[in-house]
């Protein structure tokens, strides 16, 4: 699904200007602990995840960088500082915000078709 | 490890502090773009940054500071990291997944889970810990370039 399509399904805000919203985003994970983050995020240049979490720390940027992810959407309406959306554009990675709370946001998404980053964890 | 100084064409070294959760992640971030200015494949360049992102964490959250090198040679990547900090009083231990000695306040912010040397390891194709108690801890890990360096 696009960005803009997960844009609409939550009603989100783009908060990084001027972001590509046709960008395809083929998996999803939520995550609230930074550790979780780098053990589920999966993927490789050309299919693109979504980071679904209520981290704002710069760190999940760095992170969203390493990790060459598609987007993060902060859910029940967390909203970084400038200075992290600054780091966002500057590493050109998109940055959602939605009133849902993360159930919900999660929810939504896997109801219009989008996947996990991993289908399942044994002793995660 | 792979000793193969004669053939290191560069050498990068970052200063990580500790307990400067604001930036943490920075110093990897600059890792990963020096790995993609070269024109590395993705996936090294992947695996690579996931284990150094892991690395500075460590030293963020339990170092008071260290520093992070990175050596590219021809046929891998060398990454080391050297911390002044309250150490490892058993490594295998710490190398156990969900094993952490993280307070609250490293929790709080989101990391701790006690997945980081696991992570490490799964990422790299070699990996050296060990560490005094009370001194610091020195890590190092390699990825290879292609499988046939691995023999």
């Amino acid at each position: 699904m696009t960005l803009r399509e997960i844009r609409d399904i939550l009603a989100a805000e783009v908060i990084t200007g001027d972001a590509d919203l046709e960008k395809e985003i083929k998996y999803g994970f939520a995550a609230d602990l930074l550790s979780d983050v780098l053990a589920l995020a999966r993927g490789s240049s050309g299919v693109l995840s979504l980071l679904i979490t209520g981290i704002i720390h710069p760190q999940v940027i760095y992170a969203g960088d390493i990790f060459d992810l598609g987007a993060i959407i902060f859910v029940r309406g967390k909203r970084p500082t400038e200075a992290t959306i600054e780091l966002a554009i500057e590493n050109q990675i998109p940055l959602l915000v939605t009133p849902y709370i993360m159930f919900e946001t999660c929810g939504r998404l896997y109801q219009h078709g989008l996947r996990p980053s991993i289908p399942n964890v044994k002793n995660g | 490890m792979v000793e193969a100084d004669e053939n290191i064409g560069l050498r990068e070294m970052f200063y990580i502090e500790g307990g400067n959760f604001a930036n943490a992640g920075a110093t990897s971030s600059r890792v990963k773009k020096i790995l993609k200015e070269i024109g590395f494949p993705g996936k090294i360049i992947r695996r690579t940054a996931i284990a150094a992102f892991e690395a500075e964490m460590n030293v963020i959250c339990y170092a008071n500071q260290g520093n992070l090198s990175l050596f590219i040679t021809p046929s891998f990547l060398k990454v080391v990291v050297k911390d002044e900090g309250i150490g490892i009083p058993d490594v295998n231990l710490a190398m156990q997944e969900g094993y952490s000695t993280a307070d609250e306040r490293i929790r709080e912010l989101g990391f701790g889970a006690g997945m980081g040397l696991s992570n490490i390891k799964r990422n790299t194709d070699e990996m050296i810990l060990t560490s005094q108690p009370g001194q610091g801890t020195h890590l190092e890990f390699i990825v290879y370039l292609n499988e046939q360096a691995k023999e």
